[in-house]
């Protein structure tokens, strides 16, 4: 039991370095810089190829545009209104106090608890409190570690949300909130749990 | 749930603000981001409007409905009540490559647009379906294989090895998709969600349940 945990925290670290040396994240870069107009060319022959017009079809999609974007607005509001005052009233500070002595039980340095709590509230409130920590204690040290790496693996959960509900007019979201926290929450143990082996 | 997450935020807001002295900051708040949801609303349009144009050339030249096709053994696990030739499938793919690529102004107009296509499929245009749901929780907990906006925070504020976290964050993210979309699944089978499922009755058939 304990050996084949050694081995799969081993494989966890070589396949950690391997990923930083192989020229991985060029490649990805380059990938990712390609894709936009790889979708274009591709989509303009084939549609041109089956005579159609293109332009005036672009047109008739590109039409709906401003009534998504417009749609949003009161889920928007809602939502970053609501987060706005929970940011501003300081009650984030009680919270975290509330839970700090359970970070210590996960072996989570307390002061990376606010990023963990705001990221799925605030995409730009958690990124600030990121910086602030590396700021503080160094982008290459555990907490700043740990705290890039908490950022990098969830999205804002509230605003994807409000955003893609919004577009459509969906206002019963049933089970998506449930699903979309526990999704951090386990991404949040996972952050915590991979970080201490690749970089304790 | 959003009632109470909303309801709570706001009253934890007005408590704590009034016993902290924060009370003035926090009506200030209220009125600030309201005006940034519009900001953020109306910053969308040129980019949805680019991408909607896009994707409506794809869809007539057959590119969704090829994509659709081409991963229609995955689509049957995480969407088995939507046809397998649909477009949402296919938008859905476009959306989930994008977020994963890191292409977050395309991403969410492909994702808004294949909103629209799983609505198409909606008795209910005010509730969320089970497909909507799962799709959300690949949205929301989306795999991540560079988080490029923190590695260039990490680099301006002398990282040796700013891209370092990549490894920590594809795991990580990793299991957070995964277990948001397992959780997706499990809690579309509690009596709360199947009362509130738009296709409810296709659900409550057996010969459903078994090919689930």
């Amino acid at each position: 039991m304990i050996d084949s945990l050694t081995v799969a925290t081993e494989a966890v670290v070589q396949t950690a370095t391997v990923i930083q040396e192989s020229g991985f994240v060029t490649f990805m870069k380059a990938f990712s810089n390609l894709a936009i107009p790889f979708i274009l060319f591709v989509t303009l022959i084939l549609g041109f190829a089956k005579k159609i017009k293109v332009y005036e079809v672009f047109i008739e999609g590109a039409k709906d545009g401003f009534d998504v974007a417009v749609r949003i607005i009161p889920y928007l509001v809602a939502i970053l209104v609501a987060i706005g005052m929970f940011r501003a009233s300081g009650a984030m500070d009680y919270i975290v106090k509330l839970l700090s002595p359970l970070t210590n039980l996960i072996g989570m340095p307390a002061e990376t608890l606010p990023v963990a709590l705001m990221r799925p509230l605030s995409g730009s409130g958690s990124l600030g409190i990121v910086t602030e920590l590396i700021n503080e204690h160094g982008a290459d040290s555990f907490i700043g570690r740990l705290a890039s790496t908490m950022f990098g693996s969830t999205e804002t959960t509230f605003y994807v949300l409000a955003v893609y509900f919004g577009a459509v007019g969906i206002k019963n979201s049933r089970h998506a909130v449930a699903a979309g926290l526990i999704g951090d929450f386990v991404g949040l143990l996972a952050a915590v749990f991979f970080c201490r082996i690749v970089f304790l | 749930m959003l009632n109470y997450i909303w309801f709570g935020l706001i009253l934890i807001s007005l408590v704590v603000g009034a016993f902290t002295g924060n009370l003035e900051a926090v009506t200030n708040a209220a009125i600030e981001y309201a005006a940034t949801a519009v900001t953020i609303a109306l910053g969308l349009i040129g980019i949805m409007a680019f991408w909607l144009g896009i994707m409506k050339i794809a869809e007539k030249g057959g590119i969704i409905k090829l994509l659709s096709k081409a991963i229609k053994p995955m689509a049957k696990i995480l969407f088995p009540n939507i046809p397998s030739d649909h477009p949402a499938i296919g938008t859905m793919l476009m959306n989930i490559v994008a977020n994963w690529l890191g292409l977050g102004n395309a991403a969410t107009p492909l994702g808004l647009k294949a909103m629209d296509n799983l609505q198409e499929l909606n008795p209910k245009k005010d509730t969320a379906t089970n497909a909507m749901v799962v799709f959300l929780a690949l949205n929301t907990a989306s795999i991540t294989i560079i988080p490029m906006t923190v590695i260039a925070i990490r680099q301006e504020l002398g990282s040796a090895n700013p891209f370092e976290i990549i490894s920590t964050a594809v795991l990580a993210s990793t299991c957070a998709c995964i277990s948001a979309v397992i959780a997706a699944k499990l809690l579309q089978r509690t009596p709360w969600a199947k009362k509130s499922d738009p296709n409810r009755k296709d659900i409550a058939e057996k010969s459903e349940v078994k090919n689930d």
